[in-house]
């Protein structure tokens, strides 16, 4: 690969988001770990550099463009907001990776377009039309169509929480669900602590309160835990409704009259399948085959904490090995996260020019 | 060719290594006074005796700069990624032994496991507005626990002493550190998790992948492991 044909590509790629309405920005590379740390947690820590500034203090190199160019959107009080940029990013390599730790992205956002199927479907068939050239297989999934399944269930508002909070951790998320199925035994302390809760009205002395949490949130914990206890276990039926959800792989056209199916069982469901339904209408619409598109019930869990909507990623079949050519999704509570009004609709991608070229 | 032996340069982790050593036939001695940071081995031919501070121990491994060392084994795993690969265990010395582990207040009656961590974590933030602090030294390890354990909503803060007394002083939640007796805990009020055991840690005697290993180095090797019988 030479620098001048990743040059040319990168140029070819800029120029067909700016052609989409898009303005070229340049978000910066230094960005202040606490409003990353805020975002994602400790877990950024292994992903993203961080270096120190005697003035601001603790700051990371960007691991991403999504944040910056959110904030820059939000700090320019804007609307609606087209948005496309090109550069690296970094991130540190997990134990035996053999993948650059610096690369190229080019990415396009948009923010504000409340016609949300219609901006799903341009967005997927601008970076489909990018990549043409290259015969990459498309793999797309619905976060909401989860969130919205979870938030249907029969149960309490604390454990649909809990479950809501985990659903870009699956492994938790699961464990969770068998806890609140009945399916794994209450751990003994807990219960044990539930049953003394039950007997007597105050909680034991145990030590000194020392800390910021208070003796107030302890027993307000204490209350939820006896409430928990009580509380009937999630029906089985939607239990393994979830699972099914989660692990859906299909092509669009079955996945979506499965998840009618489990819709009727599980009603809250049925707005979120209905909007991946018009989804795919409109893709066909713009000339995607969706019968050839394969969808999964937990794409895009594992990645970035916040996608909450359609997700895609385009692969090369020939090569396993490498990670997606492509990548991008719906995003819309990111902005509310990030501090604005509320959460505004957001969509975006991007491309990886080098594995293009490495494809090539 | 002689093979180099990084040895902890005082404290606890040295007179246990000494005596370890010594206890199997390899005499390790300090040169001239006790104050001077070089000395000898005796009773296998071919191998030096170097001094350095246990903390910088792993880095000497991953380096290859020395063939064998001496140190923690939470040390070795906190500060090498790689530390599968770069290094190998030829003995645990059993001493030195600690456990790094997750703590809380006593207080908190309603936290038992990780599980029950992860939902106050999500509650403090509510109440709080912003996330648990947890002080460790060991941010590597103590951050790739959480994450398999599926804990959220914390903020590792960096402590390098007196670790059990930042949640009295409100500096932090909660606390990861290396437990032996487990009686400072206990002292400032605090309790471990039933599932919080990060890593046992003790004093072991690794051998660097790293590091020149040639015919004469593997042979003064198997000379050395013969006689410490591991």
């Amino acid at each position: 690969m030479t620098e001048r044909a990743l040059e040319a590509e990168l140029t070819r790629i800029a120029a067909a988001f700016v052609d989409a309405g898009a303005e070229m920005v340049e978000p910066p590379v230094l960005l202040s770990a606490r409003s990353l740390l805020d975002l994602y947690g400790e877990d950024i820590r292994g992903r993203a550099y961080t270096t120190r500034d005697p003035l601001a203090g603790e700051l990371m190199l960007r691991p991403d463009f999504t944040v910056p160019v959110a904030q820059m959107h939000l700090d320019m009080g804007r609307e609606v907001g087209r948005y496309a940029y090109s550069g690296k990013v970094f991130r540190t390599q997990e134990t035996g990776a053999t993948r650059p730790s610096e690369y190229v992205q080019v990415g396009f956002e948009v923010f504000g377009d409340h016609a949300r199927h219609l901006a799903d479907a341009e967005v997927f068939s601008l970076f489909s039309s990018v990549l043409e050239p290259m015969r990459l297989r498309a793999a797309t999934g619905d976060i909401g169509v989860l969130m919205a399944a979870v938030l249907g269930l029969s149960t309490t508002d604390t454990r649909k929480a809990a479950l809501m909070r985990h659903i870009w951790r699956p492994y938790r998320f699961r464990e969770l669900l068998d806890r609140f199925g009945g399916r794994s035994p209450i751990p003994t302390a807990r219960a044990e602590l539930v049953e003394h809760a039950r007997r007597i009205e105050r909680t034991p002395e145990t030590g000194p309160v020392i800390g910021l949490r208070t003796i107030d949130e302890i027993e307000a914990r204490v209350q939820t835990l006896v409430d928990d206890a009580e509380a009937p276990p999630i029906p089985s039926n939607e239990v393994s409704l979830i699972e099914e959800i989660v692990n859906l792989r299909e092509m669009a056209p079955v996945a979506l009259s499965r998840l009618r199916r489990i819709a009727e069982s599980l009603p809250g469901t049925a707005p979120a399948v209905e909007r991946f339904a018009i989804r795919l209408d409109t893709l066909e619409a713009n000339g995607v085959d969706t019968s050839a598109l394969s969808f999964e019930g937990s794409y895009g869990r594992t990645t970035m904490e916040y996608y909450d909507g359609f997700v895609f990623g385009f692969y090369s079949d020939a090569r396993p090995d490498l990670p997606p050519v492509a990548t991008g999704g719906r995003y819309d509570a990111l902005t509310r996260a990030l501090g604005g009004d509320g959460a505004a609709p957001a969509i975006g991608g991007v491309v990886r020019p080098a594995l293009m070229m490495e494809l090539s | 060719m002689t093979l180099k032996l990084g040895v902890p340069s005082k404290g606890r982790l040295k007179d246990g290594t000494f005596q370890w050593f010594g206890e199997r036939g390899v005499t390790l001695s300090l040169a001239g006074t006790y104050r001077e940071y070089s000395g000898s081995v005796k009773g296998v031919p071919g191998v030096e005796l170097v001094l350095m501070s246990a903390g910088e121990i792993p880095r000497e491994l991953q380096g290859g700069r020395i063939h064998l060392g001496v140190t923690g084994s939470d040390l070795v795993r906190e500060s090498l990624l790689h530390w599968r690969t770069e290094t190998e265990e030829v003995a645990q010395l059993g001493f030195g032994h600690a456990e790094l582990v997750v703590a809380v207040p006593r207080c908190w009656i309603d936290v038992d496991t990780l599980d029950d961590l992860d939902d106050v974590a999500s509650a403090f933030r509510q109440v709080h507005g912003r996330r648990l602090r947890i002080a460790t030294k060991y941010h590597r390890l103590v951050r790739e626990f959480l994450k398999e354990n599926g804990v959220a909503d914390y903020l590792l803060v960096d402590s390098q002493g007196a670790t059990e007394g930042t949640v009295r002083n409100q500096t932090a939640e909660a606390i990861a550190d290396l437990v032996s007796t487990g009686e400072t805990l206990q002292a400032n009020g605090l309790k471990i998790l039933s599932n919080g055991v990060i890593h046992r840690s003790q004093a072991t005697l690794f051998q660097s992948r790293q590091a020149g290993w040639g015919t004469s180095e593997m042979a003064i090797l198997k000379d050395l492991r013969t006689r410490l019988g591991s």
